[in-house]
């Protein structure tokens, strides 16, 4: 098997006295979807940000390809084919849906023309495209994250981080995105999916990472995450423990 | 709409080209040059003010360097004010990229408050500099006439056409990077400039980008200024408050948007020339007055400038409810 496409060693965030990741490690094939869950605040968006050069590490690497990519400005690392969402929709609220989508297809197509043709396409597949000339500010929530999610596979990624692009959905709109994540995955894009639905990532993910106070306490299918005494704990805590067989 | 949109620039064109020969009275041809080169700064401005939203209130001093630079050049060396117009613009950019440097990683209104300060700065400095002038400033001789020599006292016809074609000019650098994915790119900067790296876009590329236009087009408008002036002094070409009228003209008409700040240069100007003819020389001090309560009114009731009583917008169906936002 050649190298991974994502490899993380020992990372480590700090702000200041506060650890926010402590020696988190995980790869990523291509084609693979991820998740990665974990109570509030254990660490999640963090590992986001710095796979994305928001944040850069405290310590640790992060292998692209096999080479070092951790500290890269964000605008490189998306060069180098990684996009993600934000947990808080950040559309361009002044653009049309095109327009917003056509931002992300400027990172491999610098020409207006062809942008559009490639930001339509774009739209099209994500079931967008009737949307295409109304002002992105009047989507409702659930097409502003696809909004997001559509503008970030514009860019060409081979791999996307998508952050909470479920929380807030209806049942029925979580079942679409789970197909939209999939169609994703068909076309051999990787995903690291932060979710706390459920529902949204159980069925779709090849792997689990959970994160509990900036650690990982788990790793596998999700099958086996699910009765993963570790997890259990760290959700529900030392009572919800189902009596041993 | 778009079509209805070419139809009224060319009208426009088309009058601006012929006001002069419909009227001879000097005080009105004056009256335009003014307002052609106060809507060409606040388009240059608007590259980086309004696209880019990165709301500068120093621009004086790159408008003072286009003045000083072409000045200097042909007082001291006899250089064509042409040639010092281009090298006035590229002093200009080279200001804007000293100053963009260290100031666009500031955000908001921390950028505003540094321009201002760089503003300040150059001012002091060439008020306090005996080479470029000091207070006094310079008196542009009327040595070559004619076009080469960028001065023509006959007539304000050459003036007047030179402020036409700068204004086109500027207006045309403006269509071009709106239409190329540097507009796409500032605009996306603007709304969200987090959102706009993670799809690669480099933050201090493009305001660089922004600011050296936006610099050497002011630049450019000093020149002009000088030369139809054939004075100029820290006070006239440097101070704060053209900096403030800059900026205002582009946010009144309508920042980020093709010919707001054209709008908002007539409407300034003929509230200015309205006030002079009405308070005279004892106004001092009203054109202060106009721009702040301006400022307000626009802050208040028109944050979009002008501009935007005019962008119709089809009336839509309300958005479909919202899913109650769910908190795991």
């Amino acid at each position: 098997m050649s190298a991974p496409l994502l490899e993380v060693r020992g990372l480590t965030k700090r702000f200041g006295g506060l650890t926010a990741n402590e020696d988190v490690g995980f790869t990523l094939r291509e084609g693979e979807i991820m998740g990665l869950i974990g109570p509030n605040g254990a660490g999640k968006t963090t590992v986001f940000n710095a796979l994305a050069g928001f944040f850069p590490p405290t310590s640790g690497t992060i292998l692209l390809d096999g080479a070092p990519v951790e500290g890269l400005p964000p605008e490189a690392i998306a060069a180098r084919g990684v996009a993600r969402t934000f947990q808080i929709v950040r559309i361009f609220r002044s653009m049309t849906v095109l327009e917003n989508v056509m931002v992300g297809a400027m990172l491999r197509h610098r020409a207006v023309p062809k942008a559009a043709v490639v930001a339509r396409e774009t739209l099209d597949f994500t079931g967008l495209g009737r949307r295409a000339h109304d002002p992105a500010a009047q989507l409702t929530v659930a097409e502003q994250k696809r909004l997001e999610l559509t503008r970030a596979l514009a860019t060409g990624p081979r791999l996307l981080l998508l952050d909470e692009v479920m929380a807030g959905l209806t049942a029925s709109e979580v079942q679409e995105a789970v197909e939209l994540v999939k169609r994703i995955r068909d076309r051999g894009i990787a995903c690291v999916v932060v979710e706390h639905v459920m529902e949204g990532i159980m069925p779709i993910a090849d792997r689990m990472v959970v994160l509990e106070n900036g650690r990982k306490i788990a790793e596998g299918p999700p099958a086996a995450i699910s009765v993963d005494p570790n997890v259990i704990r760290a959700y529900l805590g030392e009572g919800y423990l189902a009596p041993g067989p | 709409m778009r079509r209805g949109g070419t139809a009224l620039a060319l009208l426009g064109l088309a009058a601006a080209v012929a006001f002069p020969l419909l009227t001879t009275r000097v005080t009105w041809q004056n009256a335009a040059i003014l307002m052609m080169m106060t809507a060409q700064l606040g388009v240059a401005w608007n590259i980086l003010g309004g696209y880019a939203g990165q709301v500068s209130l120093g621009h004086a001093a790159f408008f003072g360097a286009g003045a000083y630079v072409s000045t200097l050049l042909s007082v001291k060396l006899g250089v064509s004010p042409w040639l010092g117009m281009g090298a006035g613009a590229v002093v200009a950019a080279g200001l804007g990229v000293l100053v963009g440097t260290p100031c666009f990683r500031l955000k908001g209104h921390y950028f505003a408050m540094a321009t201002i300060a760089v503003g300040e700065i150059v001012q002091a400095l060439v008020n306090g500099s005996d080479a470029l002038g000091g207070a006094v400033g310079f008196n542009l001789p009327l040595g070559e006439t004619g076009f080469w020599g960028f001065v023509f006292n006959r007539s304000k016809l050459p003036y007047y056409y030179i402020a036409l074609g700068l204004l086109l000019a500027t207006v045309g650098v403006n269509w071009i990077v709106n239409r190329s994915h540097v507009g796409y790119y500032l605009r996306a900067i603007k709304d969200e400039p987090d959102a706009a790296r993670s799809l690669g876009v480099s933050l201090t590329r493009y305001k660089m980008i922004a600011m050296i236009l936006s610099a050497g087009l002011t630049a450019m408008g000093g020149t002009l200024y000088a030369q139809k002036e054939l004075f100029i002094d820290p006070g006239s070409t440097l101070s704060t408050s053209l900096s403030i009228k800059i900026a205002l003209v582009a946010i009144l008409g309508g920042a980020g948007t093709l010919w707001g700040p054209v709008l908002g240069a007539v409407v300034l100007t003929a509230i200015e020339e309205a006030t002079r003819i009405a308070f005279g020389g004892t106004g001092r001090g009203t054109d202060l007055v106009v721009y702040g309560a301006l400022l307000v009114v626009i802050a208040v009731f028109q944050p979009s400038g002008i501009a935007g009583l005019f962008t119709r917008r089809a009336p839509r169906p309300p958005a479909p409810p919202e899913p109650e936002a769910r908190f795991p």
